[in-house]
């Protein structure tokens, strides 16, 4: 490889590095659960990205094919980061909050929240 | 150059690991503990992609690919569990 293709992979790299570490600092430092939800899914799926850039190029320079195992990887990842960060903000508002502090939602049916947790208690009787 | 960025990668991945072991141990609550579990899950694929870089084989890509599934898939069933105490219906 050049000296340009190794600066610019190593510079992905260093940057994805850095965006994994602060992702992870965030998961210890910010204060309550729902903060704690922004590190893991924005900055942590971004430096799996920044790897994952570095890796296709890595592959294109040594190699000079260009590959699509890693788009692959990271459209998967950036496609199922929200999904899980929904998931995980549902479970705590269902566990944590009550239904008389939740907003209204302007459409005269209930939270979807509230509603599971109707269903989950008819279900827990006929157990 | 690349090693050097390589080995910096790996470490602060590494490293993030470690944190989101100790918010396993210590979380609060069974959501900061999934949270922290799925965050490992996605360190441990960058770690993966790393280390294919580093060795140069492909092999390591599928790894990284069935992880995320896996990771993914196991995250929406713990979540499921705590919203209705079950998961398949």
């Amino acid at each position: 490889m050049e000296i340009w293709q190794e600066a610019i992979v190593a510079f992905f790299l260093v940057v994805a590095g850095l965006f994994g570490l602060v992702g992870s600092i965030g998961l210890i430092k910010l204060p309550d659960p729902m903060t704690r939800l922004h590190g893991p899914t924005k900055a942590t799926t971004l430096g799996v990205g920044g790897v994952l850039i570095a890796s296709v190029l890595a592959t294109l320079f040594s190699e000079g094919r260009l590959s699509f195992h890693e788009l692959l990887i990271s459209l998967f990842l950036f496609l199922t980061a929200p999904i899980t960060a929904n998931f995980i903000a549902k479970a705590h508002i269902h566990r944590h909050v009550a239904p008389d502090d939740l907003p209204p939602t302007g459409t005269g049916a209930p939270w979807a929240v509230q509603s599971d947790a109707k269903i989950a208690k008819a279900g827990d009787k006929t157990a | 150059m690349m090693v050097a960025a390589l080995y910096l990668a790996i470490g602060s991945f590494a490293l993030g690991l470690l944190m989101n072991l100790w918010r396993v141990v210590q979380g609060p609550d069974v959501g900061d503990r999934v949270l922290a579990v799925d965050t490992m899950v996605i360190n441990a694929i960058a770690l993966l992609v790393l280390y294919g870089v580093l060795n140069g084989t492909a092999v390591y890509f599928e790894v990284s690919l069935i992880v995320a599934m896996v990771g993914f898939i196991s995250t929406v069933a713990f979540a499921r569990f705590m919203l209705r105490s079950n998961i398949i219906e």
